[in-house]
């Protein structure tokens, strides 16, 4: 296979709202900007699909970023840094050694899935899984969903999945309607877009919204028939044709764990200027904390205008960027998962899908590591990236260190060129 | 405070620790297991577990021989997650000289009753197709086996556990001697022996043995069922071995269970960390290609390393330490420490219990290292 080199001043990895406004502000300097994303087209999980041509704040965002010479690498994933200053990313056609001044994550985030009986089978599945695969084609017109779990991602893919002429049965939020309520008042106090997206959407009004309410077991025959709620301490149960999960969103951190980039609370810990601790490396989006796009925006702008030097500007978006954090603790504080869903998974239930590991086996070990170790949790080809923050929640467990690859690739893709000195020719 | 008091505190839930428990345990010791990390966290989670017997020398030839029986014998009281397979292991000659080594193995291990099978390059090639053709043939030696290293370290600490064997894990050892144990929280055991099997960290317990840390790295790749039938190991080794750097590469591949590949081996010293070192893992790679030009294309899930604790003369070092008659040591396997764990617990134990052994023990005991370290200057 072909492997190319490319060197950028500034490279980004992500290509979501964070990824793209970084980008297109860095591409300001006349600096050579490059933008790394493992879909086939930019846009990230929210702007999936958009293009220049729609009508619509991505398509603003994207004709910005073509308007300036940025070089695109879509369908590329970074899977390895092997010395640092050069990454390693492999694609349709080949792979790349990518030498860079200056990097900045924008890896965004993915959602969290807690097992309960049944969630094997099939058509039961991630919300923002399910909204993806509707995007690229899945028809679900005529289809009843049902939709479970917490967070305002479930209502935007319930609207989406409306409009696509499925048919939504419930949304099944566990969160209390006062927490809810209390929450809405704030999005609606900030007029953000995404109160618009979300609360405002007409698609919703006739969905019914069911606070408190939870899955606690899926059932079918290897397909999903019906969902069983708990539901003001009793259990109802649905029929549906697909049961779309979220419990809300874990930060894509493994490229920066990588990197050496520190965390807290298991966000990538950045300074005012989106700096991680290490050196030339920043980060903006959700793995910072999950913010919504309208963070991921501005965050993504003053990594991209401290990476060519304009921290002045980067400043002058910093009070715009406290009011919006303030909004993601909002989004942390009431879509904080209730303590009974700790007891979802018995005994029996699967938890490390690669691996096929139960509840039960994990519940023997008392660390990620000794469970890991003894029962192959988490050692399967997603390593971990589901079981890992679903033990987080169930068990209080933190996930082990990143090895390389960080995400599977061809193994002949795992051998590097020898290192030649980096070229230094930047101009930072 | 009181100390706890044992007839002996092993020092780490390694493969080895856990051995020499189970085995002091059965001679009716009170038993005490210390490991700051989780059972098999160290080089025990990172090995191939690969049951191989080697002929080195003929103490390694002992040793291992006499370990892989033991493995035989415990075969059908191991429980399925401890993986036990006896795939046996081909050696891969790639060219007539290498032939050459596989006939003089062969005759090592016939005369010593070990069974083995000569391999044409037809044999080889019909046995595992997915090597590169042209190869001139190989050994198979079948009793050889594959397991789970970390689950088959469990399992004998909770044989020695069933036998009233104490372990404490997630507890830190600062110091050990003159038959106690001081953890790092100042809290003490009492022995009447302490057993240094730490690993490679072993002599930072006690000071002067000469054991080093040498890195190896590894890489598992997705399930991809039959693509290898044995563990295969090339006898090119031989040669590089003369090559000018320390560090040094070779293809050594194993069936997992699971379908999955298990892809070594690298062996460096002076590496005291434990993350990937590009550099030799591409050789590693291109070396692993070479041999099985289709493993380019698997996919490759993850990457790690470990360190083996490796001694002068390549055998472990079992019995007493000289400087203090309380101290033990277990340590010093190397690359085989997986293989000859329970036969190190079984040399341990008749040495406290007084018992006779089955093979000779002084090519083991640590008062051979004067002499050794003699010898390799
Ligand atoms: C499944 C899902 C569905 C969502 N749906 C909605 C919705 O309908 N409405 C809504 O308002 N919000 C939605 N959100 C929330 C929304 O995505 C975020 O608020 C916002 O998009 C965050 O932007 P970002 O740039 O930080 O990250 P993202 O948009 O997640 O972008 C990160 C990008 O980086 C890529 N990437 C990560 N690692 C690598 C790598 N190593 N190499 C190459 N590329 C890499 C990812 O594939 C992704 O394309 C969704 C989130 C998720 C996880
Ligand atoms: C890459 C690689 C491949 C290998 N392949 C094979 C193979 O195929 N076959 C084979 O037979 N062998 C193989 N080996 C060798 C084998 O893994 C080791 O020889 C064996 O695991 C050693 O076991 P141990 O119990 O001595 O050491 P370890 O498993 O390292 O156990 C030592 C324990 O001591 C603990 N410890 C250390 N210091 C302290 C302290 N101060 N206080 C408390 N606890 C402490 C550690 O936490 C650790 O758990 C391989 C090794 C490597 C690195």
């Amino acid at each position: 296979m072909v492997s190319a080199r490319k060197q950028f001043d500034v490279l980004i990895v992500g290509g979501g709202p964070a990824g793209i406004a970084a980008a297109v502000s860095a591409a300001q300097s006349g600096k050579r900007v490059g933008i790394v994303d493992d879909n086939p087209a930019l846009g990230g999980q929210i702007w999936r699909g958009e293009t220049a041509q729609s009508n619509s704040e991505a398509a603003a965002w994207l004709a910005k970023l073509h308007a300036w010479d940025v070089e695109v690498c879509a369908g590329t994933r970074v899977f390895d840094q092997p010395v640092s200053g050069v990454l390693r990313a492999e694609s349709g056609d080949g792979t790349y050694q990518i030498e860079y001044g200056k990097l900045i994550l924008a890896t965004g985030a993915r959602e969290r899935f807690l097992p309960f009986p049944g969630w094997t089978l099939q058509n039961v599945m991630g919300a923002g899984a399910l909204q993806a695969l509707v995007k690229s084609g899945l028809p679900v017109s005529g289809k009843r969903v049902a939709i479970a779990g917490t967070g305002p991602l479930l209502l935007a893919v319930a609207a989406y999945l409306k409009n696509d002429g499925a048919k939504v049965v419930a949304i099944y939020e566990q969160v209390s309607r006062t927490a809810l309520a209390k929450f809405a008042l704030k999005v609606a106090a900030q007029r953000g877009k995404l109160a618009q997206a979300l609360w405002l959407r007409k698609e919703l009004r006739d969905i019914p919204l069911i606070t408190n309410a939870w899955p606690v077991a899926a059932r079918g025959n290897g397909v999903v028939e019906s969902v069983v709620l708990c539901r003001g301490g009793k259990h109802e149960e649905i029929a549906c044709d697909y049961l779309a999960c979220g419990f809300h969103l874990v930060p894509n951190t493994e490229l920066a764990v990588l990197l050496g980039c520190r965390l807290q609370n298991g966000y990538v810990q950045v300074d005012d200027f989106q700096q991680t601790s290490q050196p030339n490396v920043f980060c903006a989006g959700e793995p910072t904390g999950i913010g919504g796009v309208e963070l991921s925006l501005i965050e993504g702008q003053i990594a991209g205008l401290v990476a060519i030097g304009k921290e002045g500007e980067a400043q002058s978006l910093f009070s715009a960027r406290r009011k919006m954090r303030s909004f993601a603790e909002a989004l942390d504080r009431t879509f904080a998962l209730r303590p009974e869903l700790k007891s979802l998974a018995s005994t029996g239930t699967i938890v490390c899908r690669c691996e096929d590991v139960k509840y039960g086996q994990m519940t023997q070990h008392r660390s990620w590591r000794a469970a890991k170790l003894h029962t192959r949790c988490g050692m399967g080809p997603c390593q971990g990236r589901v079981c890992g923050p679903a033990t987080q929640f169930l068990l209080g467990w933190t996930p082990e260190s990143v090895r390389p690859p960080i995400f599977p690739v061809a193994l002949e893709n795992l051998i590097s060129e020898t290192h030649e000195e980096k070229e230094h020719t930047f101009v930072m | 405070m009181s100390a706890e008091k044992y007839d002996v505190v092993i020092m780490g839930a390694g493969i080895v620790g856990a051995a020499c428990a189970l085995e002091c345990a059965r001679q009716k010791m009170r038993v005490a297991v210390v490991d700051h990390d989780v059972i098999g966290g160290g080089a025990t989670a990172a090995g191939m577990g690969h049951i191989v017997v080697m002929d080195d020398s003929e103490a390694q030839f002992a040793l291992t021989r006499y370990s892989q029986q033991l493995w035989q014998q415990l075969r059908p009281e191991l429980p399925d997650d401890v993986e036990y397979t006896q795939c046996g292991t081909i050696w891969v000659a790639a060219d007539d000289e290498e032939m050459a080594e596989v006939h003089r193995k062969a005759s090592y291990y016939q005369r010593r009753g070990v069974p083995v099978q000569i391999l044409s390059a037809e044999d080889l090639a019909r046995l595992e197709p997915n090597l590169r053709k042209g190869m001139a043939g190989g050994l198979l030696v079948t009793e050889d086996g594959v397991l789970y290293p970390p689950c088959a370290a469990r399992f004998l600490i909770e044989q020695a556990q069933a036998l009233g064997a104490t372990v404490q894990v997630g507890a830190p050892v600062a110091e050990i001697g003159n038959g106690r144990v001081r953890r790092a929280d100042g809290s003490e055991l009492s022995a009447g022996v302490i057993v240094n099997a730490a690993g490679a960290w072993a002599p930072e317990l006690t000071r002067g043995i000469s054991v080093k840390k040498r890195k190896g790295h590894l890489v598992i790749t997705d399930r991809y069922p039959g693509f290898i039938q044995h563990q295969l190991v090339e006898l090119g080794y031989l040669k590089s071995a003369h090559s000018v750097s320390s560090d040094s590469v070779a293809f050594n591949v194993q069936p997992r269970r699971t379908g999955q590949v298990l892809i070594g081996s690298s062996r460096q010293y002076g590496a005291e960390h434990k993350e990937v070192d590009h550099e030799i893992l591409g050789r590693m790679l291109q070396r692993a290609q070479e041999y099985m030009p289709r493993l380019s294309q698997t996919s490759a899930i993850r990457v790690w390393t470990g360190f083996r604790a490796a001694t002068p003369d390549k055998l472990p070092l079992i019995g007493p330490w000289g400087e203090d008659s309380t101290v033990f040591l277990a340590t010093g396997h190397e690359g085989l420490g997986i293989t000859t764990s329970l036969a190190t617990g079984r040399l341990l134990a008749d040495q406290l219990s007084g018992r006779a052994s089955q093979i000779a023990r002084e090519p083991y005991l640590p008062s051979r290292a004067t002499t050794m370290e003699h010898a390799h200057v």
